[in-house]
């Protein structure tokens, strides 16, 4: 790993078909003045795993909310599997850091929520089998009646892993889905997320602030840095798959860590 | 423990035992026993105020023969004389009052909490009408709605509306932004949205909002009656306390309440059934509010 490698801002990337395509994305945001975003690059291909890093308001929620569709770019384009994000998009899958459950709702109801909305109720209880096997491929066997009220915070994000997948999105975009979870279910979880993601080859973007998490899951580690919300340093990431949690005490691991700490003392935090 | 025992039993020491946790003797009891004994207590003051005769008798009399004058008006009531009539009557007030404060407060809940328009167009009017003493406006439904029960029933909803409103539009913006934002990545219609996301969300501050709306309309409806006389039991009362039967006006008076508690209990029930996943408790805040 060379040092050119690792900051220039738009890696080579893995090989593969790019998912998901941003070019040049600036955010200006005229009524207030403020500059969010400045020229951000990202090219993820079919079945890696993007995180990015970085701290409180260095423009994480602006560029996932451009992602999605929910906020037009000031400059520069979106394009996911190969047409251009210009409002919500079905293809895409969110979760947030809340797993944002509806309590009125059974776990394979909340699972089938996007089919509900977009397709009618007769649809969506002809996908409560796709649901069950989903909640069983996540471990939830068995909770498929269960109200949330009744699920722990590591189950529920799961069933919001769920109702994430069952739309089969081409992309998946995190906002930092465990890191309300504590340590030990966080860990647990990612690794449960690598295992997910393997299995349905989901291309992924991960907003944390957690280095770890990010350097254990990621093929690309960007960190970002703030005013306006920029890229700072790419980071790829060569840990062989599947990564255990055993590898955490690996110095490769370590250093990797280290290399992103002091990407983000830069400035990150002035 | 001396201190040759201190260096002997230093292991023992380790597995202190901790002293049982002291519960007083009154948390102990079950609570129909203290919330009696509360009652008694309460009685025992009253009857020692009037044998000291604190308070002329006129006007303070004894709790027996408030007691015995309850059983009277329970009588009456049981055997469906004029009382019955009369309670009927302002149920009447209070049950139509009440739903009209729904069905409109809903509404209008709607429209200020969901609707740009409601809400910088219509809210600071309703804001600025809530700050009036609703009760003063029973005069104006009386000249408007003559002496009958349309002029009750209008106070009523009149006065147990605002809080429908309010606990509505409260509602609607209880959903958080990644709720919000979850359904906004889905591509839900607004219509969905609103049924789907923001009604059952705030479903438990509707209901705050109805249960203050069941206590206030019988104020409305009373107040209504005692202005705007009629048939019905604040008309009772009134005449009651113009004869300075002080024993029976709160023989009515706690009868009266039980209207209340009814309503407030119906509202309470439905609650609990609709909003299962709201496990709650009354708490003294909201009975307050």
């Amino acid at each position: 790993m060379t040092m050119e490698n690792t900051l220039s801002s738009l890696p080579v990337g893995l090989e593969g078909r790019p998912v998901f395509e941003l070019r040049g994305v600036s955010k200006t945001y005229k009524r207030r003045n403020v500059h969010a975003l400045e020229k951000i690059d990202l090219r993820l291909t079919e079945g890696s795993f993007w995180a990015v890093i970085g701290s409180s308001g260095c423009g994480k929620s602006t560029l996932l909310k451009i992602m999605t569709g929910l906020l037009s770019p000031s400059e520069g384009s979106v394009m996911l599997s190969g047409k251009p994000v210009t409002g919500p998009r079905r293809d895409i899958g969110m979760m947030f850091q809340q797993p944002t459950l509806f309590p009125w709702r059974t776990a394979v109801e909340n699972v089938v929520l996007p089919i509900e909305i977009r397709d009618g109720k007769k649809a969506a209880l002809e996908k409560h089998k796709d649901a069950k096997a989903l909640l069983d491929l996540v471990g939830l066997k068995g909770f498929e009646q269960v109200y949330p009220n009744e699920l722990s915070g590591g189950m529920a994000q799961r069933v919001a892993i769920c109702r994430m997948l069952i739309t089969e999105p081409a992309v998946l975009l995190l906002d930092e889905p465990f890191s309300a979870l504590d340590e030990l279910s966080r860990d647990f979880m990612d690794m449960e997320l690598q295992r997910i993601c393997k299995e349905r080859n989901a291309t992924t973007f991960l907003v944390t602030h957690s280095i770890p998490e990010a350097v254990i899951l990621s093929d690309m580690v960007s960190v970002m840095s703030p005013r306006p919300g920029r890229i700072a340093a790419t980071v790829t990431i060569d840990l062989p798959r599947p990564r255990t949690l055993e590898m955490m005490t690996e110095p490769r691991f370590a250093a990797y860590v280290k290399q992103i700490r002091e990407l983000l003392d830069k400035g990150a935090f002035l | 423990m001396t201190n040759k025992q201190t260096g002997a039993n230093e292991e023992a020491a380790c597995e202190t035992v901790w002293a049982a946790e002291k519960v007083s003797w009154i948390d102990r009891l079950p609570r129909a026993v203290t919330m009696f004994l509360v009652l008694l207590v309460f009685l025992s003051v009253w009857q020692i105020a009037f044998m000291l005769k604190v308070i002329s008798h006129i006007i303070l009399p004894s709790p027996f023969a408030t007691i015995e004058e309850i059983v009277t008006v329970g009588l009456n009531l049981l055997t469906g004389d004029y009382m019955l009539k009369a309670l009927w009557t302002t149920a009447q007030e209070v049950l139509i009052g009440f739903m009209i404060a729904v069905v409109l407060g809903f509404f209008l809940g709607l429209l200020v909490g969901e609707t740009d328009f409601g809400e910088r167009m219509v809210m600071p009017y309703l804001v600025a009408i809530n700050a009036m003493p609703k009760v003063a406006f029973a005069p104006l439904f009386v000249s408007w709605l003559g002496f009958g029960i349309a002029s009750k029933v209008a106070l009523a909803a009149f006065v147990a509306l605002f809080p429908v409103i309010v606990g509505t539009a409260a509602g609607i913006h209880a959903a958080d932004q990644n709720a919000r934002m979850l359904f906004r990545t889905i591509g839900a219609s607004r219509w969905q949205t609103l049924t789907m996301l923001k009604l059952p969300t705030g479903m438990p501050h509707f209901f705050t909002g109805l249960k203050n709306a069941a206590v206030l309309a019988v104020v409305g409806a009373v107040v209504g009656e005692f202005l705007g006389g009629g048939k019905g039991f604040g008309e009772l009362i009134r005449i009651a306390a113009s004869m300075i039967n002080t024993p029976r006006v709160f023989a009515l008076i706690i009868y009266l309440s039980l209207l209340g508690l009814g309503t407030f209990g119906v509202v309470l029930w439905l609650q609990r059934k609709l909003i299962f996943w709201h496990k709650e408790t009354i708490t003294t805040e909201e009975l307050f509010e």
